[in-house]
């Protein structure tokens, strides 16, 4: 079994509309009763993130985004699959629910 | 070359995909299975011409590939414990009855759609055609160095988001053999017209090879138009490897080979399928289009015979599916039987294929053919500086040079 993030692609940050919500509601139940998930949330919006860097001596603490571009992430979800084929056919399910692109991406391997 | 040589390079054709494709299964590997292949071919080229070549070359270069894998994961598994599942899931006392079928697994995986369409051609001709990376790179008019990590990226891709090795289910099917057929295309098209100065000019090996396969994924999906399409094209073009390089070594044009050197065989397997897909009344696809017109040339009991008309009638449906500059130069080389050599040229010149041979050869010929013998004689120059199949340009040179001298 492979662990899979899905990231939710947008250029806005409008939050889910009430149909999107139940759509999305649905989506979750399912994953749940499949035994696919691990974990899901939204993020606020990217200007509400801090950069830190405490590599060095005392943290450095950046206002804002690491990156600024025209499209983000505004939320994910993780997911165990068996493998590539059955994570895209969740994948195509959880982009029609939230409405937006999906970015599917593996975690490193066991 | 020597006797063993040409063992060799047989058994290279003929075992490479069973040997990677079985590999994979036994070892869910995809770079490895390909890595240790190779390294039993190496382990082959100094062997046999020592111990003589064995009694199943299949079965040696397997066990072989087989047997350092499992060294190679016993080696790794001392370093990494997780290694020793792998270990466990191999099993040497496979049948070979699984082989066609893993060939096919292999096909599948590489023509994944979580691959982009050129990473999955270049992969399946590693994977499944056996060829070299340069020959690839040299297909596809790309840099050796370049194509290579494209083959690297997309393994590490397989391995890393968990690709199945397996063929479909039946539900994602129809999605998915859309890419397998263009790769299949591609190979066909690669052993028909060999892109290698230094190999024969037609390697019937990567026809064969596409054409078994094609039939397989035929017996998966017999109701699919396109599948059987492809294979009657694969059959209709196939049917003249014979009369299409002559004696010398020369390429042949479809207008001077002898038509009595056809595979009569083929040619009726090929119409038939055409005739089945007319009759079953649903719109063609590009590959039954192309069969169809394969259908008429090969219809023809001489090439004065041809129903011009009527292929260009199918060309005219092809542009409508697929407007691309390839589609339209060959139109123009029919609608040049019909409307001539002038009406021809002008839809050829400003199709933006300069760094393509048939573009030079078509031109040179049309050019040839209303009598502008200089403008004729530079673009053979071209085509003949581009077009890397010997066959094709012994052809050329001969025409260039019959044209009238200046």
């Amino acid at each position: 079994m492979a662990q899979y993030l899905l990231s939710v692609l947008a250029d806005t940050t409008d939050l889910a509309t009430a149909e999107e919500m139940a759509a999305i509601d649905v989506f979750n139940e399912q994953l749940q009763a499949e035994g696919h998930w691990v974990f899901a949330g939204g993020l606020a919006s990217p200007s509400t993130a801090t950069v830190v860097d405490g590599r060095d001596g005392e943290a450095v603490f950046t206002d804002g985004p690491y990156v600024e571009s025209k499209e983000f992430i505004i939320g994910f979800w993780i997911i165990n699959a068996p493998d590539l084929d059955v994570a895209l056919r969740l994948t195509a399910a959880g982009s029609k629910s939230c409405n937006r692109r999906v970015e599917l991406r593996p975690f490193l391997g066991e | 070359m020597t006797d063993i040589d040409e063992v060799i390079i047989r058994a290279h054709r003929e075992e490479w995909a069973r040997v990677v494709a079985t590999l994979a299964r036994r070892l869910g590997d995809l770079d490895i299975a390909e890595e240790m292949a190779a390294d039993a071919f190496a382990t082959a080229v100094e062997r046999w011409p020592v111990d003589g070549v064995p009694p199943s070359p299949g079965a040696w270069l397997t066990t072989t590939a087989h047997r350092k894998a499992i060294d190679r994961i016993r080696r790794e598994a001392r370093r990494e414990e997780k290694h020793k599942e792998a270990l466990m899931l191999s099993d040497t006392s496979q049948p070979l009855g699984a082989i066609d079928d893993d060939r096919l697994r292999l096909v599948f995986t590489c023509c994944h759609p979580a691959l982009a369409m050129e990473v999955r051609v270049a992969l399946t001709l590693r994977m499944v055609g056996g060829l070299t990376v340069p020959e690839i790179a040299r297909a596809f008019l790309v840099q050796e160095t370049a194509m290579g990590q494209r083959i690297t990226r997309a393994k590490a891709k397989i391995k890393a988001a968990k690709i199945p090795y397996g063929v479909p289910l039946r539900a994602d099917l129809p999605a998915r053999i859309t890419g397998v057929l263009a790769v299949l295309y591609l190979i066909f098209n690669e052993g028909y017209l060999a892109s290698d100065p230094d190999k024969e000019a037609v390697r019937s090996d990567l026809t064969a090879e596409a054409i078994r396969l094609t039939r397989l994924v035929r017996a998966l999906m017999p109701a699919d138009g396109e599948v059987a399409g492809l294979l009657a094209l694969m059959l209709l073009t196939e049917a003249r490897r014979a009369a299409r390089v002559s004696a010398s070594g020369e390429l042949v044009a479809l207008d001077e080979q002898d038509h009595g050197a056809w595979d009569r065989e083929l040619i009726a397997e090929g119409h038939a399928l055409v005739r089945a897909r007319l009759a079953s009344g649903q719109a063609p696809g590009r590959y039954q289009i192309l069969a169809a017109i394969n259908a008429v040339h090969t219809d023809a009991r001489d090439v004065r015979d041809t129903d011009w008309s009527q292929v260009v009638a199918l060309y005219d449906q092809l542009v409508r599916l697929d407007p691309s500059p390839i589609v339209r130069l060959n139109r123009a080389i029919a609608v040049a039987e019909i409307d001539g050599p002038q009406v021809a040229l002008a839809e050829v010149d400003g199709l933006p294929l300069e760094g393509y041979h048939a573009f030079h050869a078509t031109r040179a010929d049309l050019l040839r053919r209303l009598g502008r013998s200089d403008e004729s004689r530079a673009a053979y120059d071209r085509a003949i500086g581009l077009a890397g199949n010997t066959a094709e340009t012994a052809y050329l040179i001969r025409r260039r040079d019959q044209l009238a001298r200046p």
